[in-house]
This record gives C-alpha cells, structure tokens and sequence, in this order.
C-alpha cells in the first residue's frame, strides 16, 4: 500500500477557552474523495485552514505526501485550495488566474499559456481564456477555480464548501461534475461540507464531524446504514428519532418504552442495559405502510397511526404520521408504486418495521428528555 | 400635440435642473466666472494708465525669465516626490487600519490620524517650526545626544518642506486607500498565497492592482494639495522654498501685477492637469473610475 496523501495525528486546535479541533487522527489514501461532514461550527473549517497551512496546530502533526508540514507556509505546500467563495482574481482574465500559480513557480510565459489553456480545456473552457471572471457563470467559475488549483499539479486538492454558493440546480450538475473531474484526475480531494447528500454522493469515505471530533470514519454506505453514534444517525440521512427507556435488553434486539408508554424493538449498538435511556433511529424506508394491519409481515411489531400530513415531493415522497396512543411524530418514505397516492390527513393507517434495520443507542447527556 | 408641461420626461428634467441648481451655481459663480475673469486678465498687457492691450506678454515672460520656470519645475518635482513619499508612508498605515487592526483599534488608529487636522494648519506648522527651529526642541536634542556640536537650523531646507507636505497630506492618502483596501476580499490574498505567491507577488499582482483606483485618487488629491499649498513651503522653507504658489502671491498681493499673476495661475493649473493626466495613463486608470474612489 502507498503511503497515505494526508496523515494528521493528533491535531489540536484551541480558540480562547474552546477547542475547536480535538486531537484528530486520519489518514486519507492517495486518489480518494475524503469529505468532512458536520455541521456549521463544528471545527471542519479550522482543519481545512490547518491543512491549508494558514493556522498553526497547537498539538499534533500534519503529513502531506509523507512529508510533516510542520512549519511550512502555504505557498511552500503541495496542496491548493478551493475556497468557499472561489476567490478568482477579478484583476485577471480567466487564463491569467489559471497560470498564476505556475507563474509564482517560475515557469516561463510560453508554457504557462500552453499548460493553463490545456486545462481550461480539460474542465471544459477551452475559449474562455481571455474572459474576465465577471463574465462566467456559477458553474464556469467553479470549475476555473479547480482548474487553477489543478494545474499546479497538487497532492491534495482541498475544497471549502465550493457549492454552497450555487443554487439547488446547479449545485446537483456540480457534485456529478465534481466528482467525474476527481475521476478523471485522480487527484486526492479533500471535501469540507455540512450538506450530507454532497457528502454521500461524492466521497469514498467521510468523516462525520462534530465538536472538534470525529464522530464516525468510514463509507458513505457505513454511515448510513451502520451509524456509530446518534449524532451519525442524526445527521447522516432522514431518520425518525424516538428517545425512551429498554425495558428489554437480552441479546442483540431491545425492547424500548416511551416516557408516554409506546413500546419499539430496535437493534443495540455498544453497551446497553436494561433500564437505560436510549435514543432509538427508524429511517423512513425501513418502515412499512399499510391501510390494514394484516397487509403488514406479521413477524415485525406492528404500530397503529393517523396520517398528519402528506409530503409529495416526487420520488422523496414521504407521510408524517402520528402514533395512535402518544401523538408522536414518525415518518414514512412513501413506495413509489402509487398505492397511497390516495392517502387523506386523518385517515387511520398501520405501519411496522424490522426491528434489526433500526438502531438503538444509550441517549447522549442531556439529550435523554428532549424529542427530536 | 402633447402639452409639454405635461410630459412626465419634461417633469422629470425639471426636477433634475432644480436640484442640480446649487452645485451649477456654485460652480458658475465661484469657480467658471472668476476663471473666466483671469483668463481674460492673463491674455492683456498694460500699456498706459488704464490702457490695455491683448497680448500674450505674461505668458512670454514667464518663459523668458529663468527663475519663473525654474520655480515653476522645482515645485513640481517636489510636488511629486512630496506625493511618492506620502504614498510609501499612508499605504502601510492604511494596510494597518484596513486589515490588520480589528473593530476599535481601527477606527482608533483612523481618529489618531485624524485628530491632528482638528488644529488649524498654520498651527500645526507653527508646532514644527518650534520642534526644529535652531533654538527649537530638536536641535536642542541634537546636542544632549552628542550627535552635532551645536544647534543645528533643521528650517529652511528642502527636506523640511517635504516633511510638512507629507504631515499635511498624510489624512488625504490614508482615506482612500483604507477604503480601497478594506473592500479587498481577503480570500483573494489567502488564494494567492495558497497558489504559492510570496509577500511581494501578492502586493504587485493583488493588492496594488485591486487598490489602484484608491492610489490614484489618493494621489491626485496630495499632488493637487501640495502643488496649490502656500503656507507649508512658506513658513518651513522661508526664503529658500522658491513655491510656485509664492510667485503667484508676490503678483498679485506685493507687486499688484494681476495680469502676470493670473497668467501664473493658469500655467499651474495647466501644469497639474497635464502632470494628474500622465499619471493617470501611466498607472492605466480611468478618472472616472478614480473619482469615484476619492
């Protein structure tokens, strides 16, 4: 195995009396997307920045191709940086942005042009060389931010929420392309975002980031069907979150109780007794629909409900029910078969769902009493 | 036929005109009239009491006597030094302010340049003249240090008159160049260094060029100060400063030649336009987009 593009061992980042990143270790392989998830605040964008080289680690080390970046000033780092407004330089055309870099690098003017317009040409800009950055769109200006990056040739691409800016359109044709120009350069990416579908769609692995710490590395699949933490749970995906007390816990199903007395089955993840407070997580396409308890696979509990609301949303359509006895909330992905399509607010339904597909974990501190 | 009154075109020029009118009569009677009134007073020539002639007489003679152009040159080139020193000064100071100080200590370190200009100028020049008159605090200094055996007069030279136009014009480099410079993105510095530029590339290829409509404004505003300032070069260089602006007075005020003087005036107001004009084409910039900074 070749050794890894980026190894931070034991970062450490402290703000005042915070600590933003909290003695990290990872390793990212050579020629993989590697995105960090989390959400705003959680300290992704300290890492990146101490990647980049503009913040000092108070603890740890960072390894860029197997070289400590201890002490290395950004513009002596093999990596480049998509910055989260792009940062093209308005000053220049779009061919000059793109031969910055090689400039700073002491390369002469005819291969600057040469090496600058064949990458233009690999994203796609061929003509665009001697445009002002103004006259690009969203896409466009994307992409010559990478490709500026690119031609310098780095170790690391690291990318700072680059599709934040974007609207919901353009951002789905970005994250295709995005990913198809790693393919293609097999360059290693690292990816910061707090959008968990950029970060499923696009990554060969990901963290998940919270409070300075890494909830949970591994596939996009790992997170989503095997969370680690109810923070994982929470975060990666839709999921029905129903908090209570194992009135059960012999094996690998527990049997839960609601403060208000509705009794789940769900899977146990690490250590649980009977009698501790758990967070319980159903995906909304576990859970199966029916107008008729009997429609339901009778080896599964099977839980009454009222329909609240309807979600039409095409493919992502989904019902919000309420739980018969406790008025709880609970979602259900709605099959695309058409067989609900008929479904009113206040009709009476069953659902049910296998209990091994479901996750149960001991509740985080002081999240035991409150409903998601 | 539409009335015109009527139109809301016409209605709307009318609104234009009468909130335009203080500025045009503003501009018409205090600065095109008077203008206009020297230019004629330049372009005649004294043949008897009360007997004039047209004549480009003043302007001849600004050519034909040495020391007029000689004073006319000097004042320029100090002009544009006086300029070139402010700028290397007021772009650090303004980098401070607009990037480096955060919230209080940059509108602190703004007042701290501010402050001095809530004295009058003559006081504040007076002030220098006590700090480096022969007698004065500095020379004083000098000796105690051991550094000269006596008083030295630090007034009167050119370095000194360069030190006062800088003092005075420091306010009018720093404001737009503090402006200028806070509405540069600092992503774009963070880019350039993360593209492997070093401190110098950064300022050549980012901030000057980003910043460069804020330097000429700044500029044009010390030259045009320094080149028409009269008390600076009068009061710290005495009878050595040779100021085209003392030329013009001694016209006008000593020598009651208002014709000569007024042709003076027009060859420095030619002289500023000409020098604002090259610089503009040197450093690329469109006044336009200049005004606009300043």
């Amino acid at each position: 195995m070749s050794t890894p593009d980026l190894v931070a061992d034991a970062v450490v980042k402290r703000f005042a009396d915070h600590v933003a990143v909290d003695s990290l270790s990872f390793s990212v392989e050579r020629g993989s997307f590697f995105s960090i998830l989390g959400p705003s605040g959680c300290g992704k964008t300290t890492l990146l920045r101490m990647i980049a080289g503009f913040i000092a680690p108070d603890g740890g080390d960072i390894a860029i191709g197997g070289r400590s970046m201890r002490d290395v000033a950004p513009n002596r780092r093999p990596v480049n940086m998509v910055f989260q407004q792009l940062a093209l330089f308005p000053m220049m055309s779009v061919g000059e942005n793109v031969a910055f870099g090689l400039a700073r690098r002491g390369v002469g003017r005819a291969d600057r042009v040469k090496r600058s317009t064949a990458m233009l040409e690999r994203v796609g800009l061929g003509n665009a060389a001697d445009k002002r950055v103004d006259e690009l769109s969203g896409g466009q200006r994307q992409r010559v931010a990478i490709a500026r990056s690119l031609v310098l040739e780095p170790t690391l691409l690291l990318l700072d929420e680059p599709l934040g800016a974007l609207d919901l359109k353009l951002r789905e044709h970005m994250k295709i392309e995005l990913k198809q120009l790693q393919a293609s350069f097999g360059t290693t990416f690292v990816y910061i975002t707090h959008d968990q579908s950029e970060a499923l769609v696009l990554s060969d692995h990901v963290g998940v980031m919270s409070h300075g710490r890494f909830e949970q590395l591994g596939t996009p699949q790992d997170l989503y069907y095997r969370p680690q933490t109810p923070f994982v749970a929470g975060f990666v995906g839709a999921n029905n979150r129903i908090v209570g007390r194992t009135t059960q816990a012999d094996g690998e199903i527990a049997e839960i109780a609601t403060a208000d007395g509705w009794i789940v089955r769900a899977l146990t993840t690490g250590a649980i007794a009977a009698g501790d407070a758990v967070e319980v997580f159903v995906r909304p396409e576990v859970a199966i629909l029916a107008r008729n308890a009997s429609e339901l696979p009778p080896q599964h509990p099977q839980h009454a409900g009222e329909v609240q609301s309807v979600l039409f949303d095409g493919a992502n359509s989904a019902v919000l029910l309420q739980e018969a006895r406790t008025r709880r909330e609970f979602r259900i992905a709605l099959p695309q078969t058409g067989q609900f399509s008929d479904l009113k607010p206040q009709e009476k339904v069953a659902f049910s769902f296998d209990p091994s597909r479901a996750v149960c974990f001991a509740a985080r501190a002081g999240a035991a009493g409150q409903d998601a | 036929m539409r009335n015109s009154a009527l139109d809301p075109r016409w209605h709307g020029r009318l609104a234009l005109g009468l909130l335009l009118a203080p500025a045009l009569l503003w501009l018409g009677a205090l600065i095109i009239l008077p203008h206009v009134d020297l230019a004629v007073l330049s372009f005649r020539e004294r043949i008897g009491p009360r007997q004039y002639t047209a004549s480009l007489a003043q302007y001849k003679t600004f050519f034909a006597e040495p020391l007029y152009w000689h004073v006319f040159l000097r004042t320029a080139a100090m002009s544009v030094i006086a300029t070139f020193l402010t700028l290397a000064l007021a772009f650090p100071i303004a980098w401070i302010i607009a990037k480096l100080a955060r919230g209080r200590a940059g509108s602190l370190l703004f007042i701290i340049c501010l402050i001095p200009f809530w004295v009058s100028e003559t006081v504040r020049t007076l002030g220098w003249m006590i700090l480096l008159r022969e007698s004065g605090v500095l020379p004083a200094m000098l000796v105690k240090l051991g550094l000269t055996a006596m008083p030295v007069e630090l007034l009167y030279r050119d370095a000194t008159i360069l030190v006062g136009l800088v003092y005075t014009s420091l306010l009018f480099m720093v404001v737009p160049l503090v402006s200028s410079l806070e509405s540069l993105d600092n992503s774009l510095i963070e880019a350039a260094y993360d593209l492997g530029a070093g401190g110098f590339a950064i300022l050549r290829r980012i901030v000057i060029p980003h910043a460069a409509p804020g330097i000429t404004a700044g500029c044009i505003v010390v030259f045009m100060l320094t080149l028409g300032n009269y008390l600076t070069p009068t009061l710290l260089g005495g009878k050595n400063s040779q100021w085209f602006t003392e030329q013009i007075y001694t016209q006008f005020i000593t020598r009651f030649n208002w014709e000569q003087g007024a042709a003076f005036g027009f060859l420095l107001l030619g002289l500023s336009t000409a020098l604002v004009m090259m610089g503009l084409r040197i450093s690329g910039q469109r006044f336009g987009d200049v005004m606009r900074r300043t």
